[in-house]
Formats: C-alpha cells, structure tokens, sequence
C-alpha cells in the first residue's frame, strides 16, 4: 500500500541544513576574489544630482571602481534602476563603490562629494491631489505608456467638502459600477459613511535583499534572495538584455520576501553589473537600515466609505474611493481592494473609484495579501459597527453576508471555484466560543476592557497552465525539479507529494531539486499571489501522470501485456509479465530513449521548459507535462479570524488574549505547515493594524521610523502562546489534488479581527485608521477628534 | 551571590552598555560597528586602514581559532567572514532581531552587539558547534525542531536554537509562557512562533527523557 503523503505532516528535506547552519542564504555564499560594494543612497525626498566627484574615494587604498547610474539599465517614465541620478525617495541608491571590504567601501562612501538639487516632493498623495499642489515628478503625477506625463488634481469643490470631513464625488481615473448604487442606498435600512485612513508599512523581511554575482566569461553567475527562482532568473535576464541562458542563477533559500522579492530585486542588478565592470565577484550586503528604504513597502490608502444595509443585516451597497499612496514607481492594490470589498460584502450594488498617485517615498509592492489586506481590515469593523445599530449578531452578520458558491463580483462578474467561507466562520465560532466570549464583550477589569471581533479574508490562491518536471533515475528514486522559489512555505517540497503519491513511492525515495538553474527548471508560476500550492500541485500531478504511463509503457514493452494492466506501488510496477524496480524501469527508459527519457518533449510544453528537459534527457525516466487540466473561475482561498483582546483603557495599550484562525483552502497538503500559515500570517497582519508604524516628517520627507524597534514587527509575547488553527478541508472540485495556496488571506484576517475587537472594547467606535499605537486609542479614548485624521504617515 | 555582585554578572552577560564601552575603548564609533569589516589579506590589495588588526585565539565550538581581528570588530563578523561559520545570520546587526545569537561561556548573546575581544579565553558555540562532532547526532534543541518541523524561511532558526539552548540549561522545565519569556529576544518575521514555542516545549520534553 502507497504512503500517504497529501495531509500529512512531512518535515521539509531542507529542514536539517536550515537548524544545523549549512543553510546557505545569497550572503553565505563566497567566491575567490570577492570584494564588497556599498551604496549611496539619497539624502532627501527628491533631487536631481549635479555634480560627483569622486577622486577621493577612488585614491583610498582598497578602493576599486565605482558604478554610476549611466552604466546601469534605465527606462523613461516612473520605472525604477538600480542606480539613479534622478533620486525619488530618500534612500534610492545613487551609485555603488566597490573595495576589497566593506569597511572600505563605506569609507570611499563618505569621501563621494555630491551636489544633489533640492526638487519639490510629495509624501502624502492628498497634498499632489489639491489643486496646486506639488508633484512627485517634474514632469507630473500621472503616467500613462500612451499619453505620457499628465497632472490629475481634484477640484477645490471636492477638497471644500473633503476638509469638511464629508465624502466627496471626483472624478477617477479609474471607475466602475455594478447594480444601481444610488436606488440601493435609497432603499437601505442604514448606510454608513466613513473616512478611512490605512498605513503603508514596509516588508522588512528578516534576511535583507543582499545578494553576490560574478562572471566566468559570458556566463553570470548570480546568488540572490528572492521568492522566486527559475521566473527571477528571466527577470535578471530581461532587466540585463541578456540570454537567460547564458545564467547560473542560484537562490537556495530566501529568509522571507512577503512580496517584496518575488522576481528578485531591483538591486540584484547591482553586483551583476557591478562585477561584470570590474572583473571580480561583487558581493553586495544590505542593512537593515538600507531594507527600510530599498526594501519595498505596502501602499497606503485614504478612503471614503459608504455602506448600505438591509433591516436584516444584508449589505446592499457599497460606494467606496481610494486614493492610494504609490510610491515613485506605482503599485496596484486599488484594483485588488475593490474587487474583494464586493466579494467579501456582495453587494449586488457597487461603484468603485480610485487614483494612485506617485508619491516620494520608498517603492510600494506586494505585500502579503495586497490591497485585500488593507480592504479587509479597513472594512470588517464598519460592517460589525453596522452590526450593532441594526442589532444583528456579529457573526450572523458576517455569515448573511459572505459569498456564496454562486457568487458573482467584480465589474466582469467574475465567478469562484469554490469558496467554503460560512463553514470557516462557524467552525471558528465553535472553536473560539463565539456566544461565551461575545458576552465578556465589554467586561471590566480595572481600566482594561475586553472586546472580541471577527475578521474574514479573501485573498487569489492559484493560478494554472505550468510545467511539471521530473525523472526517475536508475537508483530508482524520484527527482522532482521545482523552479519555484524557497522562502519558507514549504511549497517547494510538498507540492510534490502528489506526484509521489501517484507513483506509489515512500517520501525517502523522493529527492526535490531546486535553487539551481544549472540542475534544469521547469516553466513556473513567480511565488506570489498564494499561487503556488494550486499552480505545482497541479503541474507536478500532470507530470506524474505522465511519468505513470511511460512506466507502465516500459514495463509492457519489457515484460509484455498491455500497459494499462500495469500497477505501480512500493518502488516497483507489477503486472502480467512480471515485476520490475522503478531502478530497472529507469535504466529500460534510456535504452529506448525517446519520450520514454526527454529525448522527444511533449510539443505543447512551455519553451522555458525545454532546455531545462534537455539537459536532463537520458538520464532516467522522464515525466514532463503542462497542466492542462484547466478550470473555469478565480481560485480563492479564506481564513476566519477570532481575537478576544484587553484594551487597558490608562495606557491606550491592546493586549491580545486568544486567537483562532480557520481556513478554507481546499485539500490540506501539509497541515503543520498550513497552520503556520495561517497563524503567523495573521500575526503578520496585526503588526500592520497595531504595532508597526511608519511615520514621515512632513517637512523634510524623510521616515523616522525606519529599524526594526522603530516600526515594530510582533514578537513572540505580543501573541498569547495558545494560538488555535483549523482547516475546513474541502476539496476545491476544479484542480486535480483540490488544494488551494494560502499565503495572503490570513493577514486581512488577523488585522481585522484585532481592529473589530479594538473597536468592541471601545464601545463600537470605529478609529477608521491603522495603526492602531497606544497614543492613537488614547486620542480617541479622551475626545481628540480629527487630529491627523485623513493624512498618510501622520500619527 | 549578593546583590551588586550578582548584578555585575548579569551586566557582563547581557548589557548592551558593555558593548557599547568595549567600542568607545577601542576608539571606534558605535554607528559604524555592526556591518563593517575587514577583508582578509588574501584579497591582495591594502585596504583602507583605521586601526590595527591583532591575532587572537579564540574557542570556537570546542576548537582553538587563531584569526585577526580589528579592535571594534563584532564576533557575528568575524564567525561569519573570517572562521566560514555562516549559520550566524545577520538581521539587524544592531540587536533588534535575534539572529545572531550565539552562546558565550554557555550564556545566550547577540554576535552583532560583542566584540570579538570580549570573548577571549570563553567558550563561543555557534549553531555549527550543536551536533556531535563524532557522529553528526543533532542537539537535543535540533531533533525536538526536526520532531515539530519548525521554522519557516528559518533565517531566525540558528539563533532561536541558541536561545532554546540556553533555556534548556536555565530552565528544564519551562511553562510555554516561561519558554516564551527565554524565547522573547528573537524575532521571528514569518511569525511562526506558535510552532516555535511547540519545538521548544517537545525540545524540553526531549531533555527530560534522555
């Protein structure tokens, strides 16, 4: 009898060089010769540099070369190089000094006089929307590829009412309606309307973006920290106009990305470059402090609001506006966010507007769960407030309004696979006690106060059509080739379970090959977006599928019969004609050659497969395939969370006292696994609601907090040490293992739990902002209305 | 032990402000300390010079290294690019995350924010220093985290082991809020400490039984 292996709890097999220290991450690798770069990153919001005279630097002993923007690629418009002379951020890298160490690089650092030109900035996009008011660009603050540079600016009518504290009706460059939003709020038994304010924070990941390259001739030899790999590797190609082929692209491990390394870095660039000029290994290390600035960060969102409900609780309509806060070079959360307001609230009725604007502050992307995070956690306290004035249980309200498995959302009607989200909610409410903790609502202990509150989360997980890659060598095992990414998900082991369950082999005679271009990677997804549990369960299976049947061909064709009459289990195929080891299966599958060991591929595999199947053909049995199985629908995965919390009413402080997440993601692969997904991604999501708090002076444009214990990611006694998880584990009926990704959606989760909960202790009063820091419940707790209320950065 | 006596101790195990003094003696600044080194003179050309390099010998995970080393040198700096002892990460260098942590003379410290000085004639063990040096055999800490598939991108694993390590030796028998008291210094980014706070209570459960 086969091992079971989906939904049981292997140990990844990189785990023992991850405890013992041969793990090696971009910055343990070493080359002989290696010298160290070091960067110059801009002083201020945005310049323009005048003037570089380095003759100083470049005269100190140790001292190499330096690397200036005019020898890196750049492209017109709001894209970002790896080196600028135009600076639209403080901290973007300027140029690069290489030395035979580090301590001298930074040295010849400081020598570099510069003269940057002062040019006007915006931090907080509201300021560029007003009507004269600055841009982040000379040239404006809107890019379109066709058009070209524009400036957008609201009226000053829409600002009168905006300063007002009203909501406004502007025009949007980017707007859609669905249902009839105005004949719905006519017929709504309450409507809300609401200012929302939600931070943007950076990723920092706990290992920095350094990274190390050098060159054997033509071939770059690159060691990255990324998410991805064998999709990085093209990136790095693409942004060095060069043969992908002509990379050795090495990313063993990634000590987290969280988007903002999913195709590598900007930066990556840098050492590439760097040591093709100088002839010599460059290693690039990054500080904390430079993660901060180059480090990418979630984009901020101002908001306004309006939410319609029936007498029963059901939303009806929603109106919402965002103005997001992108960055220098843009980000597109906004889109995100609206989708998932209508597929969480199903409103039937919806318009949706929203500007992103540049800002002068360090570059937006991805962040775990983007746009649906901040949606989820900006919303989720408005629909419990709604809640309250109708009189409606919370976690009815909750269940009367998530989707259905018929549910349409979005501007195209865009439909699900499966979603499971009522089940999530009420096994959590089983698992949490939701009617025993809901009566604590309020209770009274000296100057704290309890409050619970419930968050439920969408968020994309999966996505189709890869390449599976694997072969069964003569020893018989299998060897599964992932050109997905190691950043901690597991994802890269245990999406190919599948294909070993298939073949009837125990999880010893599996061997996962990644992290290294040179040993051959299939066409894969990028890891983000949750996809890759769906995407590779899906690939690996149709390339186990394939493998099953050229086994059953080989053996047939050994020992006589018909394939199909052919058993595969315990490392052997059995049938008519006898037995064979999958070893000997193996050694018969080169000797007939062909499709049976890669020499003839399948036609219809991605062309960045084919090189990879071709340096591997002749060496075993190959099993190749794309995921053809298709689907119809968005792969969605869900997570309920449940958070009691005591707010201690003298000091503003939140002291989370129990957690419970649930999640719908289809089949379980790897429940140990899954469960830290689920709980540290909601942790995750309450340092973005509570503790981690990036704030800007408005004067200079430049961060304050800009370490870790200035921004604060939660620790290990923010969170109670009784953390509980579940998994509703019902199979998603369109892909072949039922498995959906799960990343993303556990952050919205815990981020609106803890606001819901924040906002019960208060009473119901929503602050309508993130973070939620001691010194803003204090604010609100004694009356101080409307300080900083809609700006982006300001406590 | 009295009080004032029993304070020093503690200040020379765990005070920032010994590093902090280690540094100004040497005439280094504290700004420049956590992330910058010295290459070694295999690299052929002279480098910059600010101070002079000292050979020192030092116990590294039983063995006796002898390694140059600046005056304001960090011991994370010189594990990870003098002695090829890699497994020390770097998150912050400037104790904010944990990663670093090594044992000295048995004592959980943050490589980042010692001197290498400072740790003449004590015993540094590094996560490299944990299995058996015969056998290979994983530390009780290391098979209680295989046990309970610990970590996720694992950059904060090397030092979180160290500090279960050390806890084990404090305390045997830790409650999870005592283990994640021992625990509270490390940061972990993917959050993982619920599976965390398990490796360490099977890790406790582990030593009992030996």
């Amino acid at each position: 009898m086969a091992e079971k292996l989906v939904g049981t709890d292997i140990a990844p097999p990189d785990l023992h060089a991850k405890i013992t220290g041969r793990a090696r991450y971009a910055e343990d690798f070493r080359a002989p010769g290696m010298v160290f770069a070091k960067l110059l990153l801009s002083p201020m919001p945005h310049a323009r540099v005048r003037r570089v005279d380095a003759r100083r630097a470049l005269a100190m002993p140790g001292v190499i070369d330096i690397l200036r923007a005019d020898e890196v690629p750049s492209r017109d418009g709001p894209r970002e190089a790896c080196l600028t002379d135009y600076p639209r951020y403080e901290g973007e890298p300027i140029l690069a000094v290489a030395a035979v160490d580090e301590e001298t690089a930074a040295a010849a650092i400081e020598a570099i006089e510069i003269d940057f030109e002062p040019l006007p900035f915006v931090i907080d996009p509201l300021d560029s929307l007003r009507p004269g008011g600055p841009n982040a660009y000379v040239e404006g603050n809107q890019f379109s590829g066709q058009d070209g540079w524009s400036e957008f600016r609201w009226t000053a009518e829409d600002f009168a009412v905006i300063d007002a504290g009203g909501m406004p009706d502007p025009s949007c460059p980017v707007e859609w309606t669905k249902g009839d939003p105005d004949a719905a709020f006519a017929e709504s038994a309450l409507v809300l309307e609401e200012t929302i304010v939600h931070q943007s924070l950076t990723h920092h990941p706990m290992e920095p973006r350094s990274n190390m390259a050098y060159w054997e001739g033509d071939r770059l030899f690159a060691f990255v920290s990324t998410q991805s790999t064998q999709q990085t590797k093209f990136a790095l190609a693409s942004a060095l106009d060069m043969d992908p082929e002509n990379i050795t692209f090495v990313a063993e491990f990634c000590g987290g990305g969280f988007g903002s390394k999913i195709s590598g870095t900007t930066v990556m660039q840098v050492p590439a470059i760097f040591s093709k000029k100088i002839g010599r290994p460059v290693m690039l290390r990054v500080t904390r402090y430079e993660e901060n600035y180059i480090g990418r960060a979630r984009p901020g969102f101002q908001s306004w609001l309006k939410m319609g409900f029936l007498p029963n609780g059901k939303c009806n309509a929603i109106d919402l506006i965002i103005v997001q806060e992108s960055g220098p070079y843009g980000a597109s959360d906004y889109a995100t966010a609206g989708m998932i307001a209508d597929l969480t609230y199903t409103p039937q009725n919806m318009r949706f507007r929203a500007v992103d604007m540049f800002t002068n502050t360090p570059p937006k992307a991805a962040q775990r769960g983007p746009g649906g995070a901040q949606i989820i956690s900006m919303m989720e306290p408005i629909l419990e407030k709604a809640a309250r004035e109708l009189g409606v249980d919370r976690l009815e309200m909750h269940r009367l309004n998530a989707p259905r498995g018929d549910v349409k959302f979005g501007p195209r009607d865009s439909t699900l696979t499966s979603v499971h989200a009522i089940e999530a909610l009420e096994r959590g409410a089983e698992m949490f006690d939701w009617p025993a903790k809901v009566a604590l609502s309020g209770r009274r202990d000296g100057s704290r106060v309890t409050g619970v509150g419930i968050g439920l989360s969408p968020y994309t997980a999966g996505s189709r059509d890869r390449d599976g890659l694997m072969i069964i060598r003569p020893d018989g095992k299998l060897y599964v080739h992932q050109g997905i990414g190691n950043l901690g998900t597991h994802s890269i082991a245990d999406t190919a379970r599948p294909a070993a369950e298939l073949l009837g082999l125990s999880w010893d005679d599996v061997v996962i090959v990644w992290g290294d271009s040179s040993k051959g990677m299939p066409r894969s997804t990028v890891q983000a977006g949750s996809q890759t549990t769906h995407a590779h369960t899906r690939a690996n299976h149709a390339a186990g599928m394939d493998a099953l049947q050229k086994v059953r061909e080989v053996a047939a064709a050994t020992m006589g019969g018909a394939p199909s009459a052919y058993r595969v289990d315990g490392g052997r195929v059995s049938g008519p004609g006898g037995t064979m080891t999958l070893g000997r299966v193996a050694e018969r599958a080169i000797q007939m050659g062909g499709r049976y060991d890669g020499h003839v591929l399948p036609e219809d595999i991605h062309e960045q497969t084919i090189p990879a199947a071709q340096m591997l053909a002749g060496q075993g049995l190959m099993g190749v395939a794309r995921d053809n199985y298709g689907g119809e629908g968005n792969v969605y995965s869900w997570v309920a969370g449940f958070a009691l919390v005591e707010l201690d009413e003298e000091t503003g402080v939140v002291a989370l006292k129990e957690y419970v997440g649930i999640t719908d993601c289809g089949t379980v692969i790897h429940p140990r696994s899954l469960g830290a997904q689920v709980l540290g991604g909601s942790i995750q999501g309450m340092g973005m609601a509570m503790t981690q708090r990036w704030v800007f002076d408005p004067k200079w444009g430049v961060p304050f907090a800009n370490r870790l214990y200035t921004a604060r990611p939660p620790g290990m006694l923010d969170v109670p040490p009784d953390l509980k998880w579940d998994a509703v584990g019902i199979a998603d009926p369109t892909t072949p293992v039922g498995a959906k990704g799960i990343g993303e959606p556990p952050v919205g989760a815990g981020a609106a739990a803890l606001t819901c909960a924040v906002a019960d202790a208060m009473g119901g009063r929503c602050l309508c902002r993130t973070p939620l820091t001691p010194d803003i419940i204090l604010a609100e707790l004694e009356g101080r209305t409307g300080v900083g209320r809609l700006e982006q950065h300001v406590g | 032990m009295d009080q004032s006596e029993a304070l020093g101790v503690l200040e020379q195990k765990y005070s920032r402000r010994t590093f902090i003094k280690g540094v100004i003696a040497t005439g280094a600044t504290v700004s420049s300390t956590g992330y910058l080194f010295r290459g070694t003179p295999l690299l052929g050309a002279a480098a910059f010079q600010t101070a002079t390099e000292r050979l020192l010998s030092l116990n590294v995970n039983g063995q006796v290294r002898r390694v140059d080393v600046l005056p304001h040198e960090t011991l994370a700096m010189t594990l990870r690019y003098k002695l090829g002892l890699t497994g020390t990460k770097l998150g912050c260098d400037r104790a904010e995350c944990g990663a670093c942590t090594v044992l000295v003379d048995g004592v959980a410290q943050y490589g980042c924010s010692m001197l290498t000085h400072q740790v003449r004639g004590r015993a540094v063990t590094t996560i490299e220093g944990l299995e058996d040096p015969d056998t290979g055999e994983l530390s009780t800490v290391q098979k209680a985290v295989m046990d309970e598939g610990g970590f996720q991108c694992a950059f904060c694993a090397p030092g979180f082991i160290m500090s279960m390590t050390a806890m084990l030796q404090d305390n045997p028998n830790p409650t999870r809020e005592e283990a994640a008291h021992a625990l509270s210094g490390n940061l972990c980014r993917c959050a993982d400490y619920d599976k965390i706070l398990n490796c360490a209570m099977r890790a406790a459960e582990l030593a009992r039984s030996v």
